[in-house]
This record gives structure tokens, C-alpha cells and sequence, in this order.
């Protein structure tokens, strides 16, 4: 990974992928962690850490659900869809259900417009949504 | 008659896949510039068909590759912008789906241009599908000899790596993206130095846009007469129009530049969904200006938008029904520029946060008609004031929107002070 590019620093963003497909989040200890691999300060990572909303700062659940409250999904009505997840899983966006399997997170354009409106869990798209459809993905769920 | 060019294996099964690809003529247009071409004609030939970029604000590709200083004993990259963070816009997701491989053709022959041996693909992080994709294309194009060292006999080298952001709308401006590419947070640069001569790791680097990339090789097989001729004689080639919002047939269509608006979302996109109607337009991207309804008879390129006081942006069309209140509309676009600035500037930091919350109010019932003159006069503040684009990108909708829907505005306001 570092050898992709001339100087380490710019292994950073990567680095930090990869600390949280194992981990799940960045903690404090794993920015130190990354510091010292890529010989630049705690300060450095905390401060890109910080900049990215991708990067996960305290725990989330096994499927992290963040869905699109931009304009065409708002337009489609993302936003009786956020209130109808939020009440099926019993929380707010921001927080993770008590059996730490959803964390629920509001997020700005995703760029699947076209199948407005969309979420995606993990990594994973899912678009066209309604109340029926959000019912049989989580279903599926394990 | 202008054909598809961009789209046209869209759907094609496995056309992600290098031997289908290469069955449909792929890569042609790599062997004919390596074997055929000097890099000078492949410039002069980018040059004459004035490849107009696709991100987002038009500037020419080949000037900007002419940019690029020769005979400096540094190493050259290449950037390929695949944030795709302008609200609207999913063509180059599209684009790298179903063609990684037409990307990475225009990429090798961009770079056999330019001189450049390593090219970094940055692509936003919630891609992460597309990623993989665009990895696995790579390795194929590798395992065939179209990357790596010597590539088809040539003596021309060339590496590509995806490099994931991790969510920043900032990053898609093309300084941010360079020091976001180096481990950095994505706070923009100040220009000039322009990236071409001072860019990624202090080395000339050429920035362009994914769907510009993939209309470099139709134009070295077909001469840059033919690219002109398809759409505008000054703004020629097809261009991938994402269409979303209130219309039957959301999707990226390929249409001619000039192609109208109108056209666009009653026709391709099959008009306005069951018993709505149409009340306004964004025609580029969430920062372009608002048309209204009766605006949209107007031709789809950088020019006439222009005129018309918006943009063509990237194409992004954002299509909006008469139920819409335009005063959550306004609201949304604030949220959006207040949680994306990057923070460096004054105007853009403290003026965006400003303006979401009195809109907030106002989407309350709290506040009264001078709250909108002094949104406007906010925005006025931030337009022309800061670093980057983000400042004008945030102000262009909200002075828009609150000139052309100022009489709906007040009347929602007083709406839903009733109600509260």
C-alpha cells in the first residue's frame, strides 16, 4: 500500500480504511498506531481522523445504515423514510440499536440519485426504497 | 447525427470484463496512439476537438495538458477526479460500472500524451464497490499488457492506483483532492501555482474528470473532426446527463452538448411522475443556479447555461414538482454547503452555518420576510470571497433560489408560523 505512492504520508487515508474494515472505528490508540508506521505525528492522523466523515469515532453496529437525506432522495421521500427506520429500529439517527447490530446515520448525496431514495448498509447500495422494501432488506439481514 | 459513444455498451452483459470489452472494439484506440501516434499529434488532436472537461466547470483538456512544462526533472502524475460528490450526479459511477476499461484507454493515452508514468485514480469512498471494480480492471489490463512496464511493445510504462476518499464533498475540487491524495485533510490550495506546474507532491500533475477521460479515445479512432461534430462545433462530443428528482425514467442519458432541457425530462426521461407537475430546475448539480419552469427551453451546454445565469456544471439534473416546498428545498441546500465546508475560509465557514439557521427558523415559522434578504445578503458575502468554488457553489443556489422564489417563500413562511 505505501509503496503506491513516493512518500508515506500518503498512505494515510488507506491506512485508515483498512484500521476500520478490521476494527470498526479509529480509536485514539490506533491513530497513535498509524502515527508511528507512517512517521508523522498523532496530531496529523487525529486532524484527518477528524476531517472525514467516512471515519467511524466510537463503535458501530454489525450494519451501519446510512441513509441519503440529500434533495432527489428528499424529494422521494427520504425523510418519512428516515422517521419509519428510526421507529422500526428503535432509535435516533447518530445512535446504535442496544444489540449493537444497526447504527443508523444520516448522510449527504451518496450519487445513486436515479433510484432515489437509497441507503446503503455497510458497503452495500440499495435504492427505489420504501417502507415494504427497507422491511424485506432487513429481513434478509442475519 | 451524433452516436453513442460513452453509453453505448450500458448493459451489454460482463462489459466490465477486458475480453468483452476487447471484443467490442476495446482498446483499439490504445494500440492505434502507442503504435501510430506521437504524443504531440495526440495533443494538437485533443486540442482541435476541444474535449471540454465533464466535472464540473468546462475548461478544455488539452490546454490543460498543454499546461503541463516539458523538460522538468520531476516525475509527472496524473489525477482522475472520481469524487462525484455534486449532489445529482451518478454518470461516472456509470461510467466506471459498466466501462472501467474505457476509462483506463483514456487514461493510458492521456498519460503516453503528457509523459506521465503513474496515475492515481481518486475515487470517493462510498464506492467502494466501483473501487474493487476498477481494481480488478486494472489487474486485467496488467495481465494483458495494456499497464505496466513497457506496455504493448511500446516502451511507454505506466502504473494506475485507485486511491478511496473517506466523504468529503470538498475533495472533488481538484486542490483539495491533491492534498487530500497526500494524506492531508482536503483544505483547497491557493492558485497559482496551478497543478499543472506545482500539483500532487510538489510535481506537474494533470487533474480531469472521469467522463472526460473516456471521450479521449472515440477521439483518437474518429479525428477531432468528428467529436465537433457531434453536438456544438465549440463544445463538441456527447455528455452523460443524470437526471433524478419527480420524472418517470430516473438514469444517465448520452445526449449531444446543445441537446434541450426540455427534451431531456418530458422526453429521455419520460416526463413527470403520475399527476405532478413541474416547478423548477437544477440543471448542473446541486451549486448550479435554479431555472424555473418556464426556463427550461434552453440548450444543454456550458454557453447558453451561462446565459441563462446558471450552469451546466455536471450535468446533473435535478428535476422538482409544484408540491416541493422550495423553502425545503432551500433548506436542504443549506444543510449541505454548511456540513461540507471545509472551514478554511471565513465567509464560507461562519456564512453557510449562518444561513442554515435561519432558513431552520424560517422551515419553523419563526422569522419574517427581511430573513430572506438577509440569507441574500449572507450569500453575497461568501460569492467571490474564498479560496475555492465551495463559497460560490453554496451561494449561486441560495441567491438563486431566493430571488426567483422569493413571493413562495414568504408565503410558505407565514404558512407555517400560522401553524406553529
Amino acid at each position: 500500500m505505501i509503496s503506491h505512492y513516493p512518500n508515506k504520508e500518503a498512505a494515510l487515508l488507506p491506512i485508515l480504511h483498512l484500521a476500520q474494515k478490521e476494527q470498526g472505528f479509529i480509536s485514539a490508540s490506533t491513530e497513535k498506531q498509524v502515527a508511528k508506521i507512517l512517521e508523522i505525528s498523532p496530531a496529523k492522523v487525529h486532524e484527518v481522523v477528524t476531517f472525514y466523515t467516512m471515519y467511524n469515532r466510537k463503535p458501530v453496529g454489525k450494519y451501519h445504515i446510512q441513509v441519503c437525506a440529500n434533495l432527489s432522495c428528499s424529494l422521494l421521500g427520504a425523510g418519512s423514510l428516515i422517521e419509519y427506520l428510526g421507529g422500526k429500529l428503535g432509535i435516533q439517527p447518530g445512535e446504535t440499536t442496544e444489540d449493537d447490530r444497526f447504527t443508523l446515520t444520516l448522510v449527504q448525496c451518496l450519487g445513486a440519485c436515479e433510484q432515489a431514495p437509497c441507503f446503503m448498509i455497510n458497503f452495500d447500495y440499495y435504492g427505489d426504497l420504501d417502507e415494504t422494501k427497507i422491511d424485506e432488506i432487513l429481513d434478509k439481514l442475519e | 447525427m451524433s452516436e453513442k459513444q460513452l453509453s453505448k455498451l450500458f448493459g451489454l452483459e460482463n462489459s466490465h470484463q477486458i475480453d468483452v470489452y476487447i471484443e467490442q472494439d476495446g482498446y483499439r484506440a490504445v494500440k492505434k496512439a502507442l503504435s501510430e501516434l506521437t504524443p504531440e499529434t495526440i495533443l494538437d488532436l485533443v486540442k482541435a476537438a476541444n474535449l471540454r472537461g465533464r466535472g464540473g466547470a468546462g475548461f478544455p483538456a488539452g490546454i490543460k495538458w498543454g499546461f503541463v512544462p516539458k523538460g522538468v526533472d520531476k516525475p509527472k502524475y496524473l489525477c482522475v477526479n472520481a469524487d462525484e460528490g455534486e449532489p445529482g450526479t451518478i454518470k461516472d459511477r456509470y461510467l466506471m460500472t459498466n466501462v472501467p476499461h474505457l476509462l483506463l484507454e483514456g487514461i493510458i493515452i492521456t498519460c503516453y500524451c503528457v509523459g506521465i508514468h503513474v496515475a492515481y485514480i481518486y475515487i470517493r469512498g462510498e464506492y467502494e464497490m466501483v473501487a474493487q471494480r476498477l481494481e480488478q480492471a486494472i489487474a486485467e489490463a496488467h495481465a494483458q499488457g495494456y499497464l505496466g512496464n513497457n506496455i504493448l511493445e511500446s516502451g511507454f510504462d505506466l502504473e494506475v492506483y485507485v486511491h478511496r476518499g473517506a466523504g468529503a464533498y470538498i475533495c472533488g475540487e481538484e486542490t483539495a483532492l491533491l492534498e487530500s491524495l497526500e494524506g492531508k485533510r482536503g483544505n483547497p490550495r491557493l492558485k497559482p501555482p496551478f497543478p499543472a506546474s506545482i500539483g500532487l507532491f510538489q510535481c506537474p500533475t494533470v487533474i480531469n474528470n472521469v467522463e472526460t477521460l473516456a471521450n479521449v479515445p472515440s477521439i483518437i479512432l474518429k479525428g477531432a473532426g468528428w467529436f465537433c461534430q457531434q453536438g456544438l462545433p465549440k463544445d463538441g462530443g456527447t455528455r452523460l446527463f443524470g437526471v433524478s428528482g419527480m420524472v418517470q425514467k430516473p438514469g444517465v442519458y448520452e445526449l449531444p452538448t446543445g441537446s434541450n432541457l426540455r427534451d431531456l425530462i418530458f422526453q429521455h426521461a419520460g416526463g413527470m411522475k403520475e399527476g405532478k407537475r413541474l416547478k423548477a430546475v437544477i440543471p448542473g448539480g446541486m451549486s448550479s443556479p435554479v431555472l424555473k419552469a418556464d426556463e427550461i427551453d434552453i440548450p444543454l451546454d456550458g454557453d447558453s447555461l451561462m446565459e441563462a445565469k446558471s450552469m451546466l456544471g455536471s450535468g446533473a439534473v435535478i428535476v422538482i414538482d409544484e408540491e416541493t416546498s422550495m423553502l425545503d428545498v432551500l433548506k436542504i441546500i443549506t444543510d449541505f454547503y454548511s456540513h461540507e465546508s471545509c472551514g478554511q475560509c471565513t465567509p464560507c465557514r461562519v456564512g453557510n452555518p449562518w444561513i442554515r439557521k435561519i432558513v431552520h427558523r424560517l422551515c419553523q415559522g419563526i422569522g419574517g420576510p427581511d430573513d430572506i434578504d438577509n440569507v441574500r445578503r449572507l450569500a453575497d458575502n461568501i460569492m467571490g470571497k474564498t479560496l475555492c468554488p465551495l463559497g460560490d457553489a453554496a451561494a449561486m443556489p441560495i441567491l438563486s433560489l431566493t430571488e426567483k422564489f422569493r413571493e413562495e417563500l414568504i408565503t410558505s413562511l407565514n404558512e407555517r408560523r400560522q401553524e406553529s
